[in-house]
């Protein structure tokens, strides 16, 4: 390799064009391209032969067609006589529904058990770590099973129902609880929230430019929590109480009325939340540990209170290093609750593998599939990476 | 020397004294971690309470009214349940796990061919353990055997065939054996295929960065099962028609794939984290390409990303028990379908084998994370920040 070479005065030689780099790379795209179009170009042409031969066609027309089959938990009306659109719609719903409220509850417990394993409490950051150990370590698939097989199919019969407290039962039929029963005078309670929120959105302007011109704070957290709580209660009972609640009813075979959560929905719900708890745990106590220490220290120094210290200094950078990795459970949130087939709950998967045996569509519906998935991942990760933008850290 | 006109100089230290008897041991320790404050001692009450509540009845069910070995059904339901026990009786059914262990294990595998299995393993754990251990020589060697060697003699092994060995169809697999065969492959061709596409994207050539883009973000964006559904109903339809390939193959396609767009991500970032410096003398050394990513960039964008890495593989290792919803039988999908087994059903099986099933699935993936740490920890140089 190390031989010696001569410097000759002359200009050097130029480079032959096998090595250009230019030239390389034109060359090399040139290659991959070709490669990706073939393959492409044979794969369309082994489809179409292929669907030919099963005589499918293919197109959304078989959207419009009669699905025939029931669905055990809709949000829209839906029957075996609608179509097949609209039980994607119904799974595409069941879908968000799953997604939203998991999502909901598992930032609720990830914070709380985040915030406890950095506990000073020796046995409350032991139990924490416990919990996201296990969690994290075994498949969601395994703690849907766990919930649908394991807890909530093994729940006595209708007969012996488990009591819990407000009226609700608990059986092997899924969770039953009271129903509120919304009267005609109901839609001042909807006004009254939104007054409430205009009225909180109000005081913190007039308070933010109060401190700006005087210094003095305005306690805006209590009062706001008192708006948004009091001004509907209040309104409730001024408006006569417009509402009635239904209590489930125990009879021999079944459970009559109320308002019933079915044991699908619960064991995926319980386990995705669970499971995305424990993940969303270690993100959050990654994030309180990135905010160095000098920080709160300076905060303290400069005579804040260790809670403002908290919300004003500590809070927003820990966020800013939460948010980003948070973003990406939501979304795999959102794609484990595919898991839903294994337990049959009606979810855009198992509603789209159902249509798929019954059509031979595959490649239409694993269409739909990508569609809905990389549209949900787009919207969150443009909303996350526009909150990102904001809360990025500004350097001059 | 200035003369000091001091009043009082002490000429012996007084003795040390001992720590204020509240400030030591087991009553100084909980006071400073149990009851630090009144929150904190109503916190302590309420986890104890939790404790008091739940552990008991959990180490009672699992260890003390558990039963562990039995014939049937029987011996795990009560008698109103047609069984021996008493009413009211509840407790752990190993003797289910114990009686279908070997099925966890190796699934429908023929029972006479099963050595063949027990010796892939132990070749398995043979290379992996020197591999994994620092201090032994040879890795270079130990290496080579166990990605490239071991592959093809495990085929060759496990599927039969050739050299005398029966036939054994992948349907016929099943259990842990399904499990690590996925995992194992799926990991091996997720990481040369993650950090190609990982250098595809960060390339200046736009088409092959385009590709790779469109690769890696469609892959994420879509949950694991639409994938298997994919490669499991769709790949037949992409080949000319006669030509098939087995379920147990497909479903490997799905996976590697699926990992390997993850891999990317991390390897992308790891890429992100080296200095442009280092490109930069890499270049100016007269590295081509290849060469100072080979020798100078992905060394060092690797041992960055190690965690994420090995946190990718243990999310494969956990995902491949969706194989189950395309009708495979990994671990945990044998353990559920054997539920359905009429002579051992009863309320206590189900949660049995689905502890069993995750207390294994738990033990790797625990394993690998610990590692993760320990190798995280033995290549940190102190260039990290």
């Amino acid at each position: 390799m190390a031989s010696q070479t001569q410097v000759s005065g002359a200009e050097p030689a130029r480079a032959s064009w096998i090595n250009d780099p230019k030239f390389r790379g034109i060359f090399f795209q040139l290659v991959v391209a070709a490669a990706i179009i073939a393959f492409v170009w044979w794969i369309v042409g082994n489809t179409t032969e292929n669907l030919r031969r099963a005589n499918i066609a293919s197109g959304f027309g078989f959207l419009n067609g009669r699905s025939g089959f029931d669905l055990s938990q809709s949000l829209i009306a839906y029957s075996s006589n609608s179509t097949f659109g609209r039980a994607l719609v119904v799974g595409l719903l069941n879908t968000m529904l799953v997604a939203v409220t998991g999502i909901i509850t598992a930032t609720i417990v990830g914070f709380i058990v985040g915030i406890g394993r950095l506990s000073k409490n020796w046995l409350i950051a032991r139990i924490c770590t416990v919990y996201v150990e296990v969690f994290r370590n075994i498949p969601p698939l395994l703690v849907i099973f766990f919930w649908y097989l394991g807890v909530l199919s093994v729940l006595p019969g209708p007969r012996d129902s488990v009591d819990l407290p407000l009226g609700s039962y608990l059986n092997n039929r899924g969770l039953f609880l009271p129903r509120v029963i919304w009267d005609q005078a109901a839609w001042v309670i909807p006004v009254s929230i939104a007054a409430a929120i205009i009225a909180i959105v109000a005081i913190g302007i007039w308070a933010r430019r109060r401190q700006a011109a005087t210094g003095r704070i305005f306690p805006m957290f209590r009062v706001g929590l008192a708006i948004f709580i009091g001004l509907p209660v209040i309104t409730y009972f001024l408006a006569g109480s417009p509402a009635t609640v239904e209590l489930p009813e125990l009879s021999t075979f079944n459970i009559r009325g109320g308002w019933t959560i079915r044991p699908e929905f619960l064991s995926l719900y319980l386990a995705l939340s669970f499971y995305t708890a424990s993940f969303i745990a270690e993100i959050v106590r990654a994030g309180v540990l990135g905010v160095s220490k000098g920080q709160s220290e300076a905060a303290y120094s400069l005579g804040l209170s260790p809670r403002r210290t908290l919300r004003l200094v500590v809070v927003p950078q820990a966020l800013r290093i939460i948010i980003p990795p948070l973003t990406s459970q939501y979304l795999n949130l959102t794609k484990n609750s595919s898991l839903a087939i294994a337990v049959g709950y009606a979810d855009l998967v198992a509603i789209g593998q159902t249509t798929m045996n019954q059509t031979g569509q595959a490649i239409e519906v694993v269409a739909i599939w990508m569609v809905v998935y990389l549209g949900l991942s787009l919207l969150t990760s443009g909303f996350m990476n526009w909150y990102n933008a904001k809360m990025a850290l500004v350097e001059r | 020397m200035q003369e000091h006109d001091l009043s009082y100089v002490r000429m012996e230290m007084i003795n040390a004294q001992t720590a204020p008897e509240r400030d030591r041991g087991v009553v100084r320790w909980l006071r400073t971690n149990l009851f630090a404050t009144p929150i904190d001692t109503v916190l302590t009450l309420l986890a104890i309470l939790l404790l008091a509540y739940t552990l008991p009845n959990f180490l009672r069910w699992a260890f003390v009214d558990s039963v562990w070995t039995g014939a049937n059904r029987e011996v795990c339901a009560t008698v109103s349940q047609g069984g021996i026990q008493p009413d009211g009786w509840s407790g752990a059914c190993w003797a289910f796990v114990n009686a279908k262990f070997a099925q966890f294990m190796y699934g429908r595998y023929p029972v006479f061919e099963r050595w063949r299995v027990d010796y892939t393993a132990i070749a398995f754990v043979v290379l992996l353990v020197p591999l994994l251990i620092p201090r032994i020589p040879f890795k270079a060697i130990n290496a080579a055997l166990f990605f490239l060697v071991f592959p093809i003699a495990a085929y060759f092994l496990l599927v039969g065939g050739h050299f005398g060995l029966r036939y054994v169809p992948t349907s016929l697999w099943g259990g842990l054996l399904v499990t690590m065969v996925l995992s194992f492959v799926a990991i091996v061709i997720s990481l040369p295929m993650g950090i190609l596409l990982a250098l595809g994207r960060r390339s200046k050539l736009p088409v092959i960065k385009m590709i790779s883009v469109i690769i890696i973000e469609t892959v994420r964006g879509v949950p694991l099962v639409s994938v298997l559904f994919m490669a499991s109903v769709m790949l037949p339809l992409f080949l000319p028609a006669g030509m098939t390939f087995d379920r147990f193959l497909r479903a490997l396609v799905g996976l590697s794939i699926f990992a390997s767009a993850y891999m990317a991500e991390v390897v992308r970032g790891g890429l992100q984290a080296i200095p442009k410096g280092q490109y930069e003398g890499a270049s100016s050394l007269g590295l081509g390409y290849w060469q100072s990513m080979r020798l100078i960039v992905l060394p060092q964008a690797l041992k960055l990303v190690i965690p994420g890495i090995v946190n990718t593989f243990i999310g494969l290792f956990k995902d491949t028990s969706l194989v189950y919803i395309i009708g495979m039988f990994d671990l945990l999908g044998i353990v559920r379908q054997n539920f359905a087994d009429a002579s051992w059903a009863s309320p206590q099986t189900p949660m049995s084998g689905l502890i069993f099933a995750g207390f294994v699935f738990w033990m790797f993936c625990f394993g690998m994370s610990r590692y993760s740490i320990f190798m995280e920890r033995r290549l940190d140089t102190g260039h990290k920040k």
